[in-house]
């Protein structure tokens, strides 16, 4: 059983990251391991151009969780406010973008704000809408899941020893919920930065994150030097999921 | 809910309507008849649908037993490996393709370790451009996605089951074919689901593969939309395939509430 779980399970999906891994250190690979090594691809990687979409990716993916986090958590209290049939009516209109292709969300942003009265293409903010979009099904969920588990006995006794709803929401719930928050933000940015689909059909030529980057590389044969930048992707995701699960750790000794 | 309607559901009905005017202009259906009649729609359609089946079939499989193992085969750095199936979802599915160009592609591992043993021209590893490069790496990517459930529900099973078939003298298959399996049941539906819909809108793995003769639905709307400038026909293509993947969506719904999941 053992040697059948590492037979199937390393293969599959420790070799791909430590292939990348590897790659991106490589000039060329053409025997069983990589040869040549050099760091020139992590210098290109992290400069002029690769920078730029360092910073547009983070950007981005940044903008589209916070605005997917509030809008999710409004609708995912808001919900919670409403009848049992008007909150499915809004739990599945939330949870549809999900299902639909994002391609097809891109397809639709981009049909949508290339006509007047939003004109946004070129622009990106397009790039954004289109990441908030995507990821506010994600934020709502994991929201109202969190909410559905809350104990209504903690703003009942707020609002019974005379708390008005805004401040109980502020100061009950909202530090009750901000472990899942701060879960949800995570996803969220996690799912903004390798966003490809619904970004190939929209980006302007001055807002290119990296996922289109890396596929520009591979496409134009440049294969070591895109594995390179997703080493960087990868590692700049890590790292900003690892600091939200830390204000997550504090969050929930408090 | 506005705001929503505003960026979401508003370019969808935008997207419908430019379904039904042709670039002639006035209000058609023959973008439909076009598109409905192409080859290039059809064999992507089939595309979409085999490898989305024949991908979803594999995860089901694989997650089932390494699942299986995770939960049930006691061994150090289990915690380990949850938490790298965590780290695994929230990278981008394309990674996946991209390192299998370097595992399996020309000039990769696997042909490069042949070349160097046989001293053949070409390895015999040539399968990445075919849709079997697509299923490979959709497989790998979407397998977890099963096996989070699947966790889930193994850890709720009670071990005390298993220990009675056991002492009554049944075999491994025996207890994981009458005890596990129907306790998985509803997870393997709800997670098989899941894949089935997102392997169905997988994008970043069909493009990256570069194969010319791979075309699923999401590409072609990508292709008409992108490089061939055909709007109403790329809105065709993306309203089969939103209908599609809402209608196996909505059944994962279902499914998965009856998992209690």
């Amino acid at each position: 059983m053992w040697a059948l779980f590492l037979v199937l399970f390393l293969p599959l999906f420790a070799l791909p990251l430590l292939v990348v891994l590897g790659a991106s250190f490589a000039t060329h690979w053409s025997g069983v391991l990589p040869s040549g090594l050099t760091t020139a691809h992590y210098e290109a990687a992290t400069r002029g151009e690769a920078l730029e979409a360092l910073t547009t990716s983070l950007v981005t993916a940044t903008t589209a969780s916070l605005l997917a986090l509030a809008t999710g958590t409004w609708a995912a209290l808001a919900a919670a406010a409403l009848k049992q049939r008007h909150r499915k009516a809004l739990d599945a209109l939330f949870v549809l973008p999900l299902a639909v292709p994002s391609v097809v969300v891109g397809l639709a942003t981009l049909v949508a704000f290339s006509q007047p009265p939003m004109l946004l293409n070129g622009t990106r903010w397009i790039v954004i809408v289109a990441h908030s979009v995507l990821v506010t099904a994600f934020a709502h969920q994991s929201v109202s899941a969190a909410l559905a588990r809350l104990d209504p006995a903690y703003e009942q006794a707020a609002a019974s020893l005379g708390a008005s709803p805004a401040y109980v929401l502020w100061r009950v719930k909202l530090p009750l919920l901000l472990p899942s928050l701060t879960a949800a933000a995570g996803l969220c940015f996690a799912l903004s930065m390798g966003e490809l689909s619904a970004t190939m059909m929209l980006y302007p030529p001055d807002w290119t994150p990296l996922p289109v980057l890396i596929y520009a590389a591979t496409d134009r044969g440049a294969l070591f030097t895109g594995s390179a930048v997703a080493v960087v992707l990868m590692t700049a995701t890590l790292l900003v999921l690892l600091a939200v699960s830390r204000i997550r750790t504090r969050a929930s000794y408090r | 809910m506005a705001l929503l309607a505003l960026v979401f559901l508003y370019p969808l009905a935008l997207v419908v309507q430019q379904s039904f005017r042709p670039d002639a202009g006035g209000t058609s259906v023959q973008p439909y008849a076009d598109v409905l009649a192409s080859s290039a729609f059809r064999e992507a359609l089939w595309t979409t649908v085999w490898l989305a089946v024949a991908a979803t079939a594999g995860c089901l499989v694989l997650g089932f037993v390494l699942a299986l193992v995770i939960a049930f085969v006691p061994f150090p750095g289990a915690k380990a490996v949850a938490r790298f199936i965590d780290v695994f979802l929230s990278f981008p599915s394309f990674l996946i393709t991209l390192a299998l160009l370097f595992v399996y592609g020309t000039v990769g591992m696997a042909n490069g370790a042949w070349t160097d043993l046989t001293g053949a021209e070409q390895g015999p590893f040539q399968f990445l451009t075919t849709p079997w490069g697509v299923l490979l790496a959709e497989i790998t990517y979407f397998t977890p996605f099963v096996m989070r459930p699947l966790l889930a529900a193994f850890s709720q099973l009670d071990t005390g089951q298993l220990e009675a078939a056991g002492s009554l003298g049944a075999r491994a298959p025996r207890i994981v074919r009458q005890i596990v399996l129907p306790e998985a049941l509803p997870a393997l539906a709800a997670g098989g689901s899941l894949v089935l819909v997102l392997c169905l809108n997988e994008f970043g793995i069909v493009l990256f593969t570069g194969a010319k003769g791979v075309t699923t639905l999401p590409t072609l709307v990508y292709g008409k939309a992108i490089l061939e400038s055909d709007y109403p026909g790329a809105c065709v293509v993306a309203v089969v395939n939103v209908l599609i993947s809402v209608g196996l969506y909505g059944l994962y719904r279902v499914v998965s509430r009856r998992a209690g999941a």
